[in-house]
């Protein structure tokens, strides 16, 4: 399939798309600022460490190097910084909390002499007890992670848990039930491993600072320097060239405060572009620690789900408080349930902090509520695709009491990924399949801003603080445009990253963009409609409510104009243009648990068949499957290449991503010879994606945000296919070959599945 | 005692222009590449020859430019991204990564196309598995990887035509 037009629905080429397979596209480490300094972070080889002294004497003679900036050169008290709760420092302050925590950064006028400067820098320091797990982190005399004085007020300051969640409905303790599964579930520390690795710049501008990122969110990246630095937003200027892959990873802040201070130090530009070893020290998804306890009456209505998620995070918060708690809350999944307990604790530790990821949290807790429920379908004899067609909520159900109804005909996607894998017919001797479901919140709360111009020749700036990571933002959001304004959709430019230009945009998450931005650029768009109509009521002398704009096209009570000949006459001779503005708020619910309701759910069914090696306990995927509701494709081909890409994703954590720690604390897998992700080699031998369309979602057309949800549910379908086939019953992630084969070992005797 | 010189002077055809630079030794052909000559579609990701983001074609062959030292390519014909479009207009195998939608984030394409570029020119017709196994050293995360084999094999057919 390639481009059939541009409208809607249609999958026209990639926004931005000509300038990477030519390799013009700037990404943040392509911008190069004349006369700039080149910076290298400064680590300790341990993960808890108490500085002692820092010499930088041998650093500061290699020639070339301008600046080597510690703690002690920053503001006192060192400026700390945080999407939830400011504890990061600028640079470590006195303690390393994890490896990789930087100590001291050097500047340099070659990359060569500040690498080696780098190397130079002479620490002394005492190794600290430190907590690498939960149960390490949660024993009664662990060292602390962090020191309470930066948590004042809080009960729990003198323990590693940073926030408890409970969120829940009915008498899980009363609940009745004929069978109760229970079973311990754990997820692994992964990391985000966008090809590539984050960078950033910054330069003295003017009587203010303008920093380069790679950055999700450039207006929330523009508030933390503005008050770190004490300056007015207007006088920070955060340019965000599109990301080379963001997952979550390139969401809040990381070292731009720090690189900020460089350049106001040394009056020079200065940049900083991570190795992929040290962006497996600056973003990691977090590990879980999960127990569920399944109650269910012998028909296979599941009575109770009781769960307690442990999430590891690590030694700044960043935004994994939210990511526990928005991630665990819809843990019971899309399942009509009538009582559920849902506690989830965000601990802390001495490692990489733990940020937002795909999928948000979700997977950790939905692959062991799965998991359960696919043990479940066994004990009770029943079809696991059975068992969740009777729990699995309808459209309008209250399936979580406060929050936004089943959103969707969910029982079609289920059944068509269950048609596509072909559930009913017999599997081939060896293999296995398996089944599951997933479901996420979409954004709670939201506020995105566009301004639309569209040019007197009838071509069409759009203007949207999104950032086009990948998921083809700036084609959807340049397909509305064009759409509304009937202009070519290559006459169509979408600007973004650029908080001196670009109006503000909360956030890139959650599956947002084309929803909530995506409805603020179609009210801007309806903005200038409104202006082309009262145009053309003054040009063709009648009344305004005899003219409507849609479409493209203008119609007036005689006939209907494209809109560009209406704009040519409205403009004369004199020229100029018409604005439109648009803005899309989703406000606050203050008494709801994640403080908003969801503006919709993405919901996926992936289904996979697989073979084991008995020998080597190495996994094939033969089918994958996977199916989500999407409201409506704008661009069905881009939909595609995000579900399908979330699928492999997804096989990441499933059967061989995870860090490795060794008694320090060291990551001793960093990069990317010993962390292995999914290559062409290892792709299923089939993957299928397909999506439910019932124009039923709040954004543009019917759309609803999409994404993650292929992502959220494939490592349970895949342990179940492994359970099917073999026999073997693993509930440790990932599934690497290794831990399969030893499970094939230990395996109880084989009962086969009868389905009644 | 003789001192190792820190820079050399080597000469490089890239994309069809002869260059004549002065390198440091201890610098990659992707240093060179990115840093001297200004051509920033290569990418760096990995600089241990895993991740695929650096490759660029060597005297046809397909190399990940940050194994291999600048003075290394002393003498060679190096092709980069920037070398396959030919005034402006793009080869097959880049209108059918955009036609297939084989690019997502995009960090990955360059050395995608370059793989797929030098597998092309060894293998008019290649499998299914023949992409896979020439593409296996130019990790995606965005995971496109469906997308970017049914490109390749579209380039492969497309050029069969022509």
């Amino acid at each position: 399939m390639s481009s059939h037009g541009s409208g809607i629905g249609a999958s026209p080429k990639r926004v931005g798309g000509y300038d990477r397979v030519t390799g013009q596209h700037a990404y943040v480490a392509d911008v190069r600022l004349a006369d700039a300094l080149h910076a290298k972070l400064v680590t300790v080889p341990v993960a808890r460490a108490r500085i002692i002294a820092i010499d930088t004497s041998a650093a500061l003679a290699v020639p070339g190097v301008r600046c080597v900036l510690t703690a002690a050169d920053l503001p006192q008290p060192v400026p700390r910084f945080g999407p939830q709760h400011e504890d990061r420092p600028v640079i470590a302050v006195g303690e390393t909390k994890y490896h990789g925590d930087p100590v001291a950064a050097v500047a340099a006028e070659t990359k060569d002499a500040a690498e080696e400067a780098a190397g130079l820098v002479r620490i002394e320091y005492e190794e600290l007890p430190a907590v690498f797990t939960v149960a390490a982190a949660l024993a009664p005399d662990a060292p602390l992670v962090q020191d309470p004085v930066l948590r004042p007020g809080d009960p729990l300051a003198s323990t590693n848990v940073f926030n408890q969640h409970l969120v829940g409905w009915g008498d899980v303790e009363a609940a009745e039930a004929d069978l109760v599964v229970e079973h311990d579930y754990s997820f692994p520390m992964v990391t985000h491993f966008a090809i590539e690795p984050h960078g950033f710049i910054a330069a003295p501008d003017g009587d203010g600072i303008a920093v380069w990122s790679s950055i999700q969110h450039p207006n929330w990246l523009q508030k933390v320097l503005a008050r770190i630095l004490g300056l007015p937003l207007s006088k920070v200027r955060v340019r965000a060239p599109d990301p080379g892959g963001g997952f979550g990873g390139k969401q809040h802040a990381k070292y731009e405060p720090l690189v900020a201070f460089l350049a106001l130090r040394t009056g020079r530009p200065v940049r900083l572009v991570l190795t992929l070893d040290e962006t497996f020290q600056a973003v990691r998804r977090a590990a879980a620690a999960i127990h569920v306890r399944t109650g269910l009456r012998s028909d296979g209505r599941i009575a109770f789900q009781d769960i307690r998620a442990d999430y590891l995070v690590g030694a700044y918060v960043d935004i994994a408080d939210r990511v526990v708690n928005k991630g665990s809350y819809p843990g019971a999944g899309p399942y009509g349930i009538p009582a559920v307990r849902i506690v989830a604790r965000t601990v802390l530790s001495h490692t990489v902090p733990s940020t937002a990821f795909r999928g948000f949290g979700n997977p950790q807790v939905n692959w062991a509520v799965e998991s359960n429920l696919d043990d479940a379908a066994r004990q009770l004899g029943l079809d696991p695709l059975e068992l969740r067609l009777r729990n699995l909520a309808h459209r309008g159900d209250a399936f979580i009491p406060f929050d936004t109804h089943a959103d969707g005909d969910w029982e079609q996607t289920v059944r068509r990924a269950a048609e596509l894998i072909g559930w009913d017919s017999p599997v081939p001797p060896g293999h296995g399949r398996g089944i599951a479901l997933g479901i996420k919140s979409g954004p709670t709360t939201g506020l995105s801003y566009s301004t639309v111009r569209l040019l007197a020749d009838g071509s069409v700036i759009v203007y949207a603080g999104t950032s086009d990571m990948g998921q083809g933002a700036r084609t959807v959001l340049a397909q509305i445009a064009a759409q509304e304004l009937g202009a070519p959709l290559d006459w169509v430019t979408v600007v973004m990253g650029d908080t001196a230009v670009v109006p503000y945009d909360q956030q890139t998450s959650a599956s947002r963009s084309t929803v909530l931005m995506g409805n603020s650029v179609l009210r801007a768009c309806r903005d200038v409609q409104r202006q082309l109509a009262e145009m053309a009521a003054r040009v063709h002398g009648v009344a305004l409510e005899q003219v409507s704009v849609a479409d493209g096209f203008v119609r007036l009570p005689d006939r209907e104009l494209p809109i560009v000949e209406v704009l040519k006459a409205g403009l004369g001779r004199l020229g100029g243009e018409v604005i439109g503005n648009g803005v899309m708020r989703k406000e606050m619910e203050p008494e709801h648990p994640l403080g908003g309701s969801a503006a919709f759910f993405e919901f996926n069914c992936t289904a996979v068949e697989v073979t084991v090696d008995e020998g080597t306990g190495e996994i094939t995927i033969v089918r994958h499957v996977t199916v989500s509701d999407v409201g409506r494709a704008i661009n069905p081909l881009q939909v595609r290449m995000q579900d399908e890409g979330a699928a492999i994703m997804g096989l990441g954590h499933t059967l061989m991503e995870h860090y490795i720690f060794d008694e320090a604390g060291r990551i001793r897998n960093l990069g990317a010879i010993d962390y292995r992700v999914p290559t062409s080699l290892d792709l299923p031998v089939r993957l299928e994606s397909a999506i439910v369309e019932n124009a039923d979602g709040p954004g543009p057309y019917g759309s609803k945000g999409m994404s993650e949800g292929a992502l959220l549910c494939v490592a349970p379908a895949v342990a179940a296919a492994v359970r099917d086939a073999t026999g073997a019953v693993i509930r440790d992630l990932p599934l690497s070959p290794e831990r399969v084969w030893h499970a094939l070992q230990e395996r109880p005797a084989r009962v086969p599945l009868e389905v009644p | 005692m003789t001192t190792m010189p820190s820079s050399l002077p080597i000469e490089l055809t890239v994309n069809g222009r002869r260059r004549s630079i002065e390198v440091e030794v201890n610098h990659t052909l992707l240093d060179v590449l990115r840093d001297d000559l200004g051509l920033a579609g290569t990418k760096e990701c990995c600089d241990v020859g895993e991740c695929g983001a650096c490759t660029v074609e060597v005297d046809g062959r397909a190399v990940n430019s940050c194994l291999m030292l600048a003075v290394e390519a002393d003498g060679a014909a190096v092709t980069t991204v920037e070398g396959l479009a030919t005034d402006g207009r793009l080869s097959l195998l880049q209108d059918e990564f955009l036609a297939k939608g084989a690019v997502q984030c995009g960090f990955c394409i360059p050395g995608q196309l370059m793989a797929a570029h030098a597998l092309l020119a060894g293998n008019a017709h290649p499998s299914v598995a023949d992409v896979h196994e020439a593409l296996a050293g130019n990790l995606c995360r965005c995971a496109g990887y469906e997308q970017i084999t049914e490109a390749v094999l579209a380039a492969a057919a497309a050029e069969a035509e022509r």
